[in-house]
């Protein structure tokens, strides 16, 4: 589906904006490894966007070349009309892109809180010198902080795991943490890598539900990976679908699903 | 025991504490930078000489690379002809210590990016080698003086006071006692502004995780240099400490060895750590020293935290605070 250039209304009646995010031409390399072969495609103002594949296909190393932790070997990634140049990882982070990781990367000797806190660095702004001299301003700041942090550790029902170290939680509550810790930041996008894998179905249920509420509360854009097809349906406005580092499909789930490459990928490669 | 004896005892207790105190301020050093980025940095007791030889030079208006202006232009410059106060050649050095963090980021760190930490590692020990030989062509190689106005000599009021109430004086340096309490408000700050300033979770934030640190917008140089700027006050102040005690010499920065056995009593990556584990090896040597010396010939106090510390690496190997190291598999 080619989406108008100025957005689109989705079946369930959210309006979806211009394009956020633009990918164009993107190829990857590791040494002869292609991960990425020249692909391009889009994210929309408030949109679902899913990028599904079966293993190895390319999808962590396009999320990763979306937040700055790759740099693609060729071609442009635009961010609200303009072309990005070579960026750090940190320096995409700034600009409001905010993202999880397949296999968690928490700070796992902090408490929970504290985890969540740091990923409102980015919006914190009393400097060294300043809050030295100016406690109050700083104190001020810093309760704005924890209140916002407060509202997040409510909304993905968290409030009983607040002071734990996050070393000590189960799998599935570090990725609930992680996906905390991103949302702190109130991110222009996030950037979801598999954010159910590993988990029991309730467990999937519910991060479904959050990741659905974060898109429609806070408008947020989102753009995720994921294997299990089923969530990707219910979850998504428009699906990328990679294999073997190409694009062989793009569009509304429907489209995807009747799609002839995408079918014969799926069906040719054991998942697990 | 002898009353009398166990009195002395416990004044070789204190003294202990106090040179353990000292040991405590250059293993700190080693501790922030491993903490931040797994590096062990070899030239933190060099650090220690460098800061206290830069201070020294601030103060009395040394001419920087004076011998080596001279002997390229034949010309006799030795000093500018002015003293600095000592609270004016401190923050002078401190700002060269920031900068020496910055050249230390910009020419080597950066360059050694996801290398293993034995490169790292030696990285540093080359820096040991080139800051000692820096130090020695900007400021001389003579023994120098380090006179900060801190107080010298056998504190009067502790020998009076213990006199009074246990009818035994204590002999305890007045300087020791001012580096405990600097070593105690040095460590407060330190809590203070890793607990919760923006820059400190940003430093705990990389100490866990770099991949985590970077997505949260948090720029792994900035932290080097915050890191290793901190480290080099630290080590300005342990070397005012030492200096202070007994002249600014090559040799200041062989207290590094002496935080080597800290380390391996408290742990790498522990702050508590580097400070108790430099107490019990003050205590403990000089204790030793009082009990065991006399029996075995003396001079125990080389090798006995030595010693120490390997009984230690046997049946607690990742030190009193150090996390438990699980290899994965
Ligand atoms: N840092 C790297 N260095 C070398 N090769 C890499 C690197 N990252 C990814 N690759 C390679 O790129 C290809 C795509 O990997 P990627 O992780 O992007 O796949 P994926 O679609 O996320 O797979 P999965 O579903 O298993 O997570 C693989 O062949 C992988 O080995
Ligand atoms: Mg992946």
């Amino acid at each position: 589906m080619n989406a108008p250039s100025e957005g689109y209304i989705t079946p369930d009646g959210r309006k979806i904006g211009g394009v956020l995010m633009e990918m164009k031409n993107i190829t990857l390399r590791f040494g002869g490894v292609v991960a990425i072969k020249d692909i391009s495609f889009d994210i929309r103002e408030g949109e679902i966007r899913a990028i599904i594949g079966p293993n190895g296909a390319g999808k962590s190393s396009m999320l990763n070349v979306i937040s700055g932790f790759y740099i693609p070997t060729e071609g442009e990634v635009w961010f609200k009309g303009r072309k990005r140049g070579p960026m750090k990882p940190y320096e995409v982070a700034r600009l409001g892109i905010a993202r999880t990781f397949q296999n968690i990367a928490l700070f796992d000797g902090m408490s929970v809180l504290d985890n969540i806190l740091t990923g409102r660095l980015t919006l914190m702004k009393s400097g060294l010198l300043s809050q030295a001299f100016w406690y109050g301003a700083a104190a001020k700041e810093e309760d704005e902080h924890r209140e916002k942090v407060e509202k997040i550790i409510d909304f993905l029902e968290i409030q009983n795991i607040r002071k734990t170290p996050v070393g000590r939680l189960p799998y599935g509550l570090k990725k609930r943490v992680e996906l905390a810790r991103a949302l702190a930041a109130e991110p222009r996008i996030l950037l979801l890598d598999e954010p159910m894998a590993g988990m029991n179905v309730e467990e999937k249920e519910d991060m479904c539900r959050f990741i659905l509420d974060v898109n429609d509360e806070f408008g947020t854009t989102i753009a995720l990976i994921e294997h299990d097809m089923g969530v990707v349906m219910d979850l998504s406005d428009r699906v990328v679908v990679m294999d073997y580092g190409r694009k062989i499909g793009d569009g509304t789930p429907d489209e995807v699903r009747n799609n002839q490459d995408v079918i014969d990928a799926y069906l040719g490669v054991a998942h697990g | 025991m002898m009353p009398d004896q166990l009195l002395y005892a416990l004044e070789v207790t204190l003294n202990g504490l106090m040179a353990g105190v000292m040991y405590s301020l250059v293993a700190l050093g080693f501790v922030l930078i491993f903490k931040a980025s797994g590096i062990f940095n070899y030239a933190q007791g060099v650090l220690a000489l460098f800061a206290a030889l830069t201070l020294v030079g601030l103060q009395n208006g040394q001419i920087p690379f004076a011998h080596l202006i001279n002997a390229a232009l034949g010309t006799n410059l030795h000093h500018f002809g002015w003293k600095l106060p000592a609270l004016v050649a401190i923050a002078l050095t401190a700002l060269v210590m920031v900068g020496l963090a910055i050249l230390i980021e910009k020419l080597v760190l950066k360059h050694l990016v996801n290398q293993a930490p034995i490169i790292l590692f030696m990285a540093t020990i080359g820096l040991a080698y080139f800051l000692e030989g820096l130090g020695d062509v900007m400021w001389g190689a003579d023994i120098k003086k380090l006179d900060v106005g801190l107080p010298q000599g056998i504190s009067e009021t502790v020998e009076s006071v213990t006199d009074a109430w246990l009818g035994y004086g204590f002999f305890i340096d007045r300087l020791d006692i001012v580096a405990t309490f600097v070593a105690i408000l040095l460590v407060t700050a330190l809590t203070l502004f890793s607990q919760y300033s923006k820059q400190g979770r940003a430093l705990r934030a990389v100490a866990d995780d770099h991949q985590a640190a970077l997505s949260v917008g948090i720029s792994l140089r900035f932290i080097w240099v915050l890191v290793w700027s901190i480290a080099g006050f630290v080590a300005l102040v342990a070397g005012i400490m030492w200096g202070a005690k007994s002249g600014v010499q090559f040799s200041l920065s062989l207290i590094a060895l002496k935080a080597l056995p800290v380390l391996m009593l408290g742990g790498f990556t522990s702050i508590p750590g580097a400070i108790v584990g430099g107490l019990i090896i003050g205590v403990g040597e000089k204790l030793f020293e009082f009990f065991a010396g006399p029996m075995i010939g003396g001079a125990t106090e080389n090798w006995f935290a030595y010693v120490l510390a390997l009984l230690f690496l046997v049946f607690r190997p990742q030190g009193l605070f150090g996390e438990k190291i699980i290899e994965r598999v």
